[in-house]
């Protein structure tokens, strides 16, 4: 199996397109450490994840959680080879009823830890010559989408960010990508109205929502060692709704 | 030559794979080794790592050359 002897870290992996995550990359042999911020979606990736690995309670905007969880994860499992940046929140508003601590808790959980935890695990890739950092933006953040200037802004960002560590580090062995999910069948397009589904679903081509397993099948190629001269890329899974 | 001059010579030609005799003391390395600046953040980590020391980045800035490199960890070791 192509990640054997790997060590992968998936945040916010308890349900949704993280957890489908996981179990790709346990699938190609891998072990995984995936994370919840609370301790019953740690259990319960525990369990899901059995001898293939473990669950890890972390609230990726606290800096000083992220040093010591990374810091357990590498004297339990070593290195960390694949860092997977899932977590992710909405908060959604039209921008004109929009709070400024919504705009922040978005901007701080789906942007700024990704910064955190890229840098927590970068040093151990550029001594190995070696690592995958992948981060899960959106479609929204090329297309925009009205009620959500704070999250497509985040991950907009995402790409930038993506693309400047890729160039920063590529010559190092290591590869940095997004995958950009369209409309995926989790809890957080679950939130959506009914307006906003139906507006969404005449412009998908493959009528239908995209399956998390769906995500996480490009998640687990770029993470393959087949895709080591990919790097700052975005794949697109979108039922056709974006061809970028 | 006194050991830790010798062990900071060593990890710059194993970082920069520069050849002894061009680690010279007043040598820089962006200008004279053909390091990057992405090779120096390199070469500071495992100059950290030898010498288990941690090295602010405000002074790891400052490490610019053999010698710079040299009177730092003398500075700051404790062998």
């Amino acid at each position: 199996m192509s990640l054997e002897n790997k060590v992968a870290l998936v945040t916010g992996a308890s349900r949704g397109i993280g957890k489908a995550i996981a179990q790709q990359l346990v699938a190609a042999g891998a072990k995984v450490i995936g994370t919840a911020t609370s301790e019953n979606g740690a259990a319960a990736i525990s369990e899901y994840l059995g001898d293939n690995g473990k669950g890890m309670a972390l609230n990726v905007t606290d800096s000083e959680q992220v040093a010591e969880v990374l810091k357990a994860i590498e004297e339990q499992f070593g290195s960390i080879d694949i860092l997977v940046n899932n977590a992710g929140i909405t908060r959604d508003n039209l921008m004109m009823r929009m709070k400024e601590d919504e705009w922040d808790s978005v901007i701080e959980t789906n942007l700024t830890a990704v910064f955190r935890l890229a840098k927590a695990v970068i040093r151990g890739m550029m001594k190995r010559r070696e690592g995958r950092i992948i981060n899960i933006s959106s479609v929204v953040g090329t297309t925009g989408n009205p009620g959500q200037v704070n999250y497509c802004a985040a991950k907009a960002g995402l790409t930038g960010f993506t693309k400047s560590l890729a160039k920063e580090v590529a010559a190092r062995g290591i590869t940095v990508n997004c995958v950009a999910p369209g409309f995926i069948d989790t809890d957080m397009t679950k939130a959506l109205t009914e307006e906003q589904k139906s507006a969404i679903f005449a412009n998908i081509p493959a009528a239908r929502l995209g399956a998390p397993e769906e995500v996480a099948a490009a998640v687990a190629f770029l993470a393959s060692p087949g895709a080591a001269y990919i790097t700052g890329e975005t794949i697109h899974v979108n039922g056709g709704m974006a061809m970028i | 030559m006194s050991n830790i001059e010798e062990r900071v010579k060593k990890i710059i030609i194993e970082q920069l794979g520069v050849k002894e005799e061009e680690v010279k003391a007043e040598a820089s390395f962006e200008n004279d080794l053909g390091a990057d600046s992405l090779d120096t953040v390199e070469l500071v980590m495992a100059l950290e790592e030898e010498f288990e020391t941690e090295i602010p980045d405000e002074e790891a800035e400052k490490i610019k050359t053999v010698q710079a490199a040299i009177d730092y960890v003398k500075a700051h070791s404790d062998d």
